[in-house]
């Protein structure tokens, strides 16, 4: 969107033009795990928006609509029955989608120039566009969320309804949510609202380890949630605990492509030099009559 | 004059089909291995074309290292010889070949280049499918897929130390190396003073 100035781009070589140009929030958005009744408005909400077809659903004998999110679903409520220790039953419900990290893996990975940017408002957006259909992205992730599609090789995710955000309306599932359990906000505003939520249930309903997801391992994210028990992440549908991006990403982007390019570029001075010192090796001329052969 | 075959026609094709798939892999490879080399992506037809061509004429180079391979695997065990030879290398390097111990068709560098390679496309290709198709990588082998890049990267990098070192050598370095794996045929001189043993074989003494 032309009104949100770029921060990061994907395989781009130097500074994006208009970098700190302007001033502008982080917005984020809030989903309290422990007020969400599984309606799947918000799902419907982004379908509606965005425009993605409707498709069928699965049972699966949950609450779930189906196994994953899809190149053409980009939020699915994931549901677990829980069973503590003491035998009681806990229904966990937590809104999946992209969330737009500080630090992508994605982007981190992305090889083709302008095909992931992040926002200065925080906001990491696809565009297909500039996507080489590589699936490099889907490496980078640590939340395995951007899907490709194989018909026309590019890949798609939640875009936190970029357009939306930049004319000043919040994201459409937000809009959408019957109970108030997703808010939209700077993100300064939403981690606060987050954490007194935190404390609320860690005080007065007897969630003693209440706590707002917003994992430093990749620099925090403009989706956090609130959850009843921080220190079971994995619990919320295989929500990872502390979320990285891979090392091997990191290497491959960072000391392996300038040892690589220099040990490239060593290498032609290196021959050149070698040439230049030594010259070709040619075949000394036999003297007339010496067997065998001859000359070329 | 009486030139000596060195490579069949058959050997001089398949050479030359690892040499083209191999350049059209490097060159889109390299696009995407760093922003700085994105345009070479577009001057050989754009990023998405040479995404979509990478993986698929890399297959046509592994078929014809996997030729290579089943051809010349005999003719590049590393021998006795070899090992004396690579003693003496530095003789080599500095066009010092007549006082080299002999070789036989292919001298120990040039075995070095091919088994790295074999195993580097061997790397290449492993992770290269990895790269290819992720998603039949379940999320729970997710390493695998973090393994791949960091593979198919370093195998990249090391084949392309050796590439540098074979083109700077069959092209500027050893006169009549290329002229033999265009035409097939070298000068009994040539044999002579770079694989002797070869040349002694063929000509029978």
């Amino acid at each position: 969107m032309s009104n949100l100035r770029i921060q990061k781009i994907s395989g781009h070589s130097g500074a994006p033009p208009g970098q700190g140009a302007q001033r502008q929030e982080q917005v984020a958005k809030l989903i309290d795990t422990t007020t969400c009744i599984g309606c799947k408005a918000c799902e419907v909400a982004c379908m509606e928006w965005n425009d993605l077809p409707f498709r069928e659903t699965s049972f699966d004998n949950t609450y779930q609509t189906m196994p994953d999110m899809a190149w053409n679903y980009w939020t699915l409520i994931r549901f677990d029955e829980h069973t503590h220790a003491d035998g009681s039953f806990q229904w966990l419900m937590r809104k999946d989608g992209c969330m737009h990290c500080a630090d992508p893996g994605c982007l981190a990975a992305c090889p083709a120039d302008g095909a992931i940017v992040q926002y200065q408002n925080g906001i990491v957006d696809f565009q297909q566009d500039n996507c080489i259909g590589c699936q490099y992205c889907v490496i980078g992730c640590p939340f395995n969320v951007p899907k490709f599609n194989p018909h026309t090789k590019r890949v798609f995710k939640c875009t936190l309804c970029s357009d939306r955000v930049a004319q000043g309306l919040e994201p459409a599932c937000i809009k959408a949510c019957p109970t108030g359990c997703l808010h939209f906000g700077t993100k300064d505003d939403m981690k606060a609202l987050g954490e007194s939520r935190a404390q609320q249930l860690r005080d007065q309903s007897g969630f003693d380890h209440a706590g707002v997801y917003d994992p430093a391992g990749v620099g925090g994210t403009s989706v956090m949630y609130v959850l009843h028990d921080i220190t079971n992440t994995e619990f919320y549908g295989g929500l990872p605990p502390d979320p990285r991006v891979p090392m091997t990403v990191r290497l491959w982007k960072g000391p392996l492509k300038w040892l690589g390019s220099l040990a490239m570029i060593g290498g032609l001075i290196g021959v050149t030099l070698h040439y230049l010192r030594y010259g070709p090796k040619t075949v000394p001329q036999p003297a007339k009559g010496d067997a065998p052969g001859g000359s070329q | 004059m009486s030139g000596i075959c060195r490579y069949t026609l058959e050997e001089r094709v398949v050479h030359w089909t690892s040499a083209i798939t191999y350049c059209y892999a490097l060159a889109t490879g390299l696009a995407f291995y760093t922003p700085h080399l994105y345009w070479v992506a577009a001057v050989l037809g754009g990023a998405v074309t040479s995404r979509f061509w990478h993986p698929i004429v890399a297959l046509v180079f592994l078929a014809s290292l996997a030729w290579t391979l089943r051809a010349w695997t005999g003719d590049m065990r590393i021998t006795a010889a070899d090992r004396q030879w690579g003693r003496a290398v530095g003789r080599y390097i500095t066009n010092d070949d007549e006082s080299l111990p002999p070789s036989d068709r292919f001298n120990l560098g040039q075995k070095y280049f091919f088994w790295v390679m074999v195993w580097g496309g061997a790397g290449l290709a492993v992770s290269g499918a990895i790269l290819w198709f992720p998603k039949m990588i379940p999320w729970n082998l997710r390493f695998l897929r973090d393994a791949g890049v960091l593979v198919h990267v370093t195998c990249a990098l090391i084949t392309i130390g050796a590439f540098i070192i074979h083109v700077y050598m069959g092209t500027a370095m050893v006169r009549g190396g290329f002229t033999s794996i265009i035409r097939g045929e070298v000068s009994p001189a040539w044999a002579q003073l770079h694989h002797r043993l070869w040349y002694q074989r063929v000509i029978g003494k």
